[in-house]
């Protein structure tokens, strides 16, 4: 029986460096190929060694596919390509292909530049790893090869992040990379159709939380950088450069907008133009609203909104800044925080979710001395005072959002990776629980195997197909099955279904006619004729529905047996019946008919 | 399998193709050439106009008046390949009772809205009883049915990008899958493939190979189709688009250099983009990066806006450009640079602006509405001034001939970038179709040219030409159909081998069809049958009937079997086709020939039954 196995390299009960492996239908397929900010040594990528021992992986993928820009799913990739070795293609949506190799050069700085890392994939390298990527547009069904196909379904977690459906045959998979199921200020919501995959693996970094609505959290996070600006704190929020980012700065646009404030609002990293920009080109990617509005208003161009100087984060008065990265754990937003958190007036606030062992995830932990590392081996303790307040706008599923993909897709068996494994542990049972589904979370390593049950598809021949409608009447009735009988041709490659005297035709045989007679004696006083006439009358009375047929040379037809009278000489009063059939009509004929002449 | 021809025109086309019972709309584009009938509708009252005779030059075609052709209702889909062809759509979907899909590429859709609005505000901002009268006889529709179609357009949601339609009606696309390939023509433009899992035709239209800025022509996925409809090849199969875009250049340049104003009549997207590109890499080399270029039309800003948008539809060249990011068309620099500048309409800020002499594109292309009737008006008196014709649709002499006599310098130089007969031969002997089907006009000389026989299409086995009206029954018989047997089934069945490589296997299933998708599966275990019941009152049905043979008894083989089976006393009889068996202990005849086994048994049914199971054994059942 054909099986699919999954076994994720990254994400599996973790959330950080993913990496999936599929086989289906013979093919091997990478989703995904990130990177785990949590690490600094060699966990922070994929064990590639899983899938070979000696080296190049080309041989042993058919393709690569990467939902999004992410780091912790797009990180490895040029080491992967280019260090480890793949050549065969890479897919990703255009917006992905143009805003990854930018995250994957500022990550290849921070690593390399500002901590010193060698062995580590240079410019090059993700020029190279590029130049392997072919683009994936919007529900556009793609022919990896002759079997394998993909098609992408919008995701709206970040500009550009898709779902793929993969399909072999009528084996599928969809693996959702992260997903969000409510439309936010610039993205739209997540949508598939009903593609019924054997196995839908999806992220579950939101199991058991079920969020309060948008706009009250919306209202919340405005509350509190106001109060904060009120009383002359500095508000820093630690972003990525795109996704989080452009959503908080729509929502706090129109509000100082309407409000009238006055505080700075700062953006840090060149960045900040330049993923403006993208989002003003992909604006096909973004939700309806902006796409109607954007030509007599770009939502992406800011008025209040600046670009940040490292020397601003003294000024005095109250301010807000977004710095990157979003999880504390380097660069600019770690340096701020580092200034701005011994006064209590300051507020840090985390939109989104953090990775353990970064800053961010500590100090959201309640943690409230950091030991930092300092510029030579001298540890420092940091004092946090400042407000830390946390809030959810990671634009991921919650679980309320993962049930609704489920009812959208209606997957045969359920796989969750992308979240902690208490949480999936949650989620598995509510899955199997509402759905009556198999629902998995295999650890990193581990393979999960799952058997499906392919129909086999063949050609039926019109002629025989539209017989057998026929015979169901017009209109189909559920409750009458229609049986069909035909001879199935296997030839090389090629199944057909045709009825068996085409395919005695096609084949070029001859067909053997079998045929049996047999003798039955009978007294009657009449004639021959009127013994036959009788016959005839008697199966007319009692075959309804069958032609039976009297033919003048003295037979008597029921479809196609024969039945003729004969009496012998000595006993005109003795007739002997002849019964002739053929063998394809021999349940119907002998023991029926023979019982019925018993008259 | 059908084709209906709603439309004459080969470059306005409109199809209905019938096949496997769904009914599919190929374009529906509205010819507007009848627009030349009219008088130009100027800005103000203009006394020389008005004492004209009201001239008519030819009869206006209309598509869709033919309506006993086939009744509109009925078509379940309209394909839409790019947004020249959709301009009658509002009819449909509000005049003959249309409750299907319209598919088309999303660039398609958001251009082909403006465009479709513009050319209503157009008629409608001149607000003259005789256009309103040219939509309502020959349309019956208004700047309202106009709006609330693209309303229901977009209520469907059916913004689809460059995908296998499985969405909205799936029992009615159960049977053929639908897909648009890039044709190279416009932004979003596409070409359609509509196929079974055994059939499938190509819908060519408006496709281009040259290098512009849409995405390449994609013309391997044509390849193998049994009907290629082949409609949209160049209006201007005589005049090379490179070379009239160098005299655009040229002359645009020259009447500037004299002080003279230029006037482009054209359609607010399309070529445009391709003419202000051009002028980007020209303005400086010719020294005219003083001159302001205008770009007069309701839907200018729109036009611009979305043209940077749609990284998806554009060439590699311009894709690479968005990646960095920057907009992909270099009319944004010029803008930013006020070296071009866009104004709604003549009203308002262009006239404070306006300063000559300069360069203005306007609408229509027509001449017979728009801000352009007023630039001919302004401009027409002057020999220092020129009108340069790029668009194809029109005849220039006709456009022109209401504001004769007309001083100003008139230039001819369509930019029509659809496929000649020459790239359309070639390509079609590559993608090598069963048949191909295309408008009467293609399979002659144009009447003009009528010893340029290189100005058609020439095949083998010949061209399926249409006329307006015509009905043509397309040269396919569907033979097979797909159908899925389940694994139970599968596993059931029991292949034997007829020759090497070749196996059959008798089925009986139940047949599932559903949504046009057919499923077999195993017979249900029939019920338990009530004995009490009297058996001979319903014939024995059901249960699988029994196989065709084939094949022949060999005699000794068969002999020596019935010997194993305690049959030894067999006398054999030679005939002419074979041989007589007469079993003598059982009076039994077993006649055995090359096609055919009689056995003749009286009142001896075990006897006959082993005697047949026998011969059985020697047979290729199927």
């Amino acid at each position: 029986m054909p099986e699919i196995k999954v076994t994720p390299l990254g994400a599996g009960q973790d959330v950080g460096r993913s990496c999936i492996l599929v086989s289906i239908g013979g093919k091997n397929i990478m989703l995904d190929c990130g990177m785990h900010m949590g690490y600094n040594d060699d966990r922070r990528f994929p064990d590639f060694s899983y899938i070979t021992q000696n080296g190049r992986l080309t041989d042993f993928l058919d393709c690569v596919i990467i939902s999004h820009f992410h780091l912790d799913h797009c990180g490895a990739l040029p080491y992967m390509s280019e260090m480890v070795g793949y050549d065969g293609p890479i897919y990703m949506t255009h917006p992905t292909k143009a805003i990854c190799p930018i995250l994957l050069e500022d990550f290849r700085k921070i690593t390399v530049d500002k901590k010193g890392e060698t062995n580590f994939f240079t410019s090059q390298m993700i020029k190279d790893c590029m130049k392997k990527v072919v683009p994936l547009n919007l529900h556009q069904t793609v022919q990896v090869d002759d079997e394998l196909e993909l098609k992408a379904y919008y995701a709206g977690h970040v500009l550009g992040a898709a779902m793929v459906l993969i399909k072999v045959g009528s084996e599928s998979v969809v693996y959702t990379g992260d997903y969000n199921m409510t439309p936010d200020r610039h993205l739209g919501a997540a949508w598939i159709d009903k593609c019924r995959p054997d196995i839908l693996i999806s992220e579950s970094t939101y199991a058991t939380t079920i969020r309060d609505s948008k706009r009250c959290r919306e209202r919340d996070f405005l509350k509190k950088v106001h109060e904060s600006i009120e009383r002359g704190g500095k508000v820093l929020i630690p972003v990525f450069a795109l996704g989080r980012a452009q959503e908080l700065c729509i929502l706090l646009e129109t509000f100082w907008e309407r409000m009238n404030l006055k505080a700075p609002i700062y953006f840090s990293t060149g960045l900040t133009e330049k993923a403006n920009h993208y989002y003003k080109l992909f604006i096909t990617w973004t939700n309806q609203k902006i796409r109607k509005t954007f030509v007599q208003r770009n939502m992406f161009e800011f008025k209040h909104i600046k670009a940040f100087d490292r020397s601003y984060a003294d000024n005095p008065g109250p301010m807000v800044v977004f710095a990157t990265p979003g999880m504390l754990h380097a660069g600019q937003s770690l340096q701020i925080f580092k200034k701005w958190a011994g006064n209590e007036k300051n507020m840090v606030i985390m939109p989104g979710y953090c990775v353990q062992g970064t800053i961010g995830h500590k100090i959201l932990n309640g943690q409230r001395k950091l030991e930092m590392e300092g510029r030579s081996t001298v540890r420092i303790i940091l004092d946090v005072k400042l407000q830390v307040e946390y809030m959810s706008f990671s634009a991921h599923a919650d679980a309320k959002g993962i049930m609704q993909l489920i009812r959208m897709a209606e997957p045969r068996n359920m796989l969750l990776v992308h979240g902690e494994a208490l949480k999936m542990e949650f989620l598995k049972g509510k899955i199997e629980q509402e759905f009556n589904i198999d629902c998995y979370m295999p650890a990193n390593g581990e393979t999960i195997t799952v058997s499906t049950n392919p129909s086999v598809p063949v050609d039926i021949s019109l002629n025989l197909l539209k017989r057998e409608m026929a015979l169901g009447g017009p209109l189909p009735d559920p409750k009458k099955p229609r049986t069909m009988h035909g001879t199935l041709i296997m030839k090389e490659n090629s199944m057909k279904l045709v009825s068996s005297e085409q395919a005695l035709k096609e084949l070029g045989l001859n067909e053997h006619q079998l045929r049996f007679t047999c003798r039955v004696q009978l007294q009657d006083p009449h004639s021959d004729l009127d013994t036959l006439h009788r016959i005839y009358t008697h199966l007319k009375s009692l075959l309804k529905g069958y032609t039976i047929q009297h033919v003048p040379d003295g037979t008597v037809m029921v479809e196609s047996i024969v039945i003729k009278v004969s009496s012998s000489a000595e006993d005109p009063n003795n007739k002997v019946l002849l019964l002739s059939w053929s063998y394809q009509v021999e349940s119907f004929s002998f023991n029926y008919i023979h019982s019925l002449l018993k008259f | 399998m059908k084709l209906y021809c709603l439309s004459g025109h080969p470059t306005l086309p409109c199809n209905v193709l019938k096949f496997k019972s769904t009914t599919i709309m190929l374009d529906c584009a509205l010819d507007t050439t009848s627009v030349l009938n009219y008088l130009p509708l100027p800005l103000v009252h203009s006394p020389r106009l008005s004492k004209l005779p009201g001239w008519i030059s030819k009869d206006g075609t209309i598509n869709l008046e033919k309506k006993e052709l086939l009744d509109l209702s009925t078509i379940d889909v309209i394909l839409i390949s790019n947004y020249h062809c959709m301009m009658a759509l509002p009819y449909i979907t509000e005049h003959t009772g249309f409750t299907g899909t319209v598919y088309a590429t999303e660039p398609t859709l958001q251009i082909g809205r403006y465009a479709t609005a513009h050319l209503m505000q157009l008629s409608f901002y001149s607000s003259n009883p005789e256009m309103n009268n040219f939509y309502h006889n020959n349309m019956k529709v208004t700047l309202y049915t106009f709006m609330s179609a693209f309303r229901l357009m977009t209520n469907l949601n059916i913004m689809i990008k460059n995908q296998e339609v499985v969405g909205f009606f799936l029992e009615l696309f159960g049977a053929v899958q639908i897909s648009p390939l890039s044709s190279g023509y416009s932004l979003g433009s596409s070409n359609w493939i509509i196929q079974s899992h055994h059939e499938k035709v190509s819908y060519v239209s408006g496709s281009s190979l040259l290098t512009t800025h849409p995405q390449p022509m994609d013309q391997s996925s044509l390849k193998n189709s049994d009907v290629l409809i082949l409609t949209g090849l160049t209006q201007m199969p005589t005049a090379n688009p490179d070379g009239m875009l160098g005299e655009f250049c040229s002359n645009l340049a020259m009447t500037i250099r004299a002080g003279g104003n230029v006037l482009v009549p054209c359609y607010s997207s399309g070529v445009i983009y391709d003419l202000l590109e051009c002028l980007y890499q020209f303005i400086d080399s010719a020294n005219l990066g003083t001159t302001p270029f205008y770009f007069i039309s309701p839907v200018a800003n729109s036009s611009l806006e979305f043209s940077q948008i749609f990284a998806e539809w554009l060439c590699h060249n311009k894709q690479t450009k968005v990646y960095l990011p920057e907009p992909p068309f270099p009319h944004a620099e010029l803008i930013q640079t006020n070296k071009l500048k866009h104004y709604p309409s003549i009203h308002g800020d262009f006239s404070s602006d306006f300063k000559q002499p300069c360069v203005v594109f306007t609408g229509h292309p027509s001449l017979r509405f728009g801000d352009v009737v007023h630039f001919m008006e302004l401009w027409g008196k002057s020999n220092l001034n020129t009108i340069i014709f790029t668009e194809p649709d029109f005849s220039y002499l006709d456009a022109l001939a209401p504001y004769q006599p007309l001083a100003m310098k008139c230039v001819y130089c369509p930019i029509d970038t659809r496929l000649n007969f020459h790239q359309v031969s070639k390509l079609l002997k590559e993608v090598q179709p069963l048949h191909v089907v295309c408008p009467d006009q293609y399979t002659q000389p144009p009447p003009s040219q009528s010893h340029r026989s290189d100005l058609m299409l020439e095949l083998q086995p010949p061209p399926m030409p249409y006329r307006r009206c015509s009905v043509l029954n397309l040269p396919f018989r569907r033979c097979y159909e797909r159908v899925y047997i389940l694994p139970e089934l599968a596993n059931s069945l029991v292949p034997s081998e007829l020759k090497p490589g070749v196996s059959v296997a008798n089925v009986s299933a139940i047949l599932h069809s559903k949504d046009n998708k057919h499923t077999l599966q195993v017979t249900a275990p029939a019920p338990p049958s009530k004995k009490r019941k009297r058996v001979v009152e319903e014939p024995p049905v059901g249960g699988a009937p029994k196989p065709l043979l084939s094949g022949a008894v060999p005699l000794e083989p068969f002999l020596a079997t019935l010997q194993k089976h305690g049959i030894t006393e067999v006398k054999v009889e030679e005939t002419t086709d074979g041989h007589i068996l007469h079993l003598q202990a059982e009076d039994t005849l077993i006649q055995l020939e090359e096609d055919g086994t009689h056995i003749v048994c009286d009142n001896n049914e075990p006897l006959r039954t082993t005697i047949r199971d026998l011969v059985l054994r020697f047979l290729q059942k199927l």
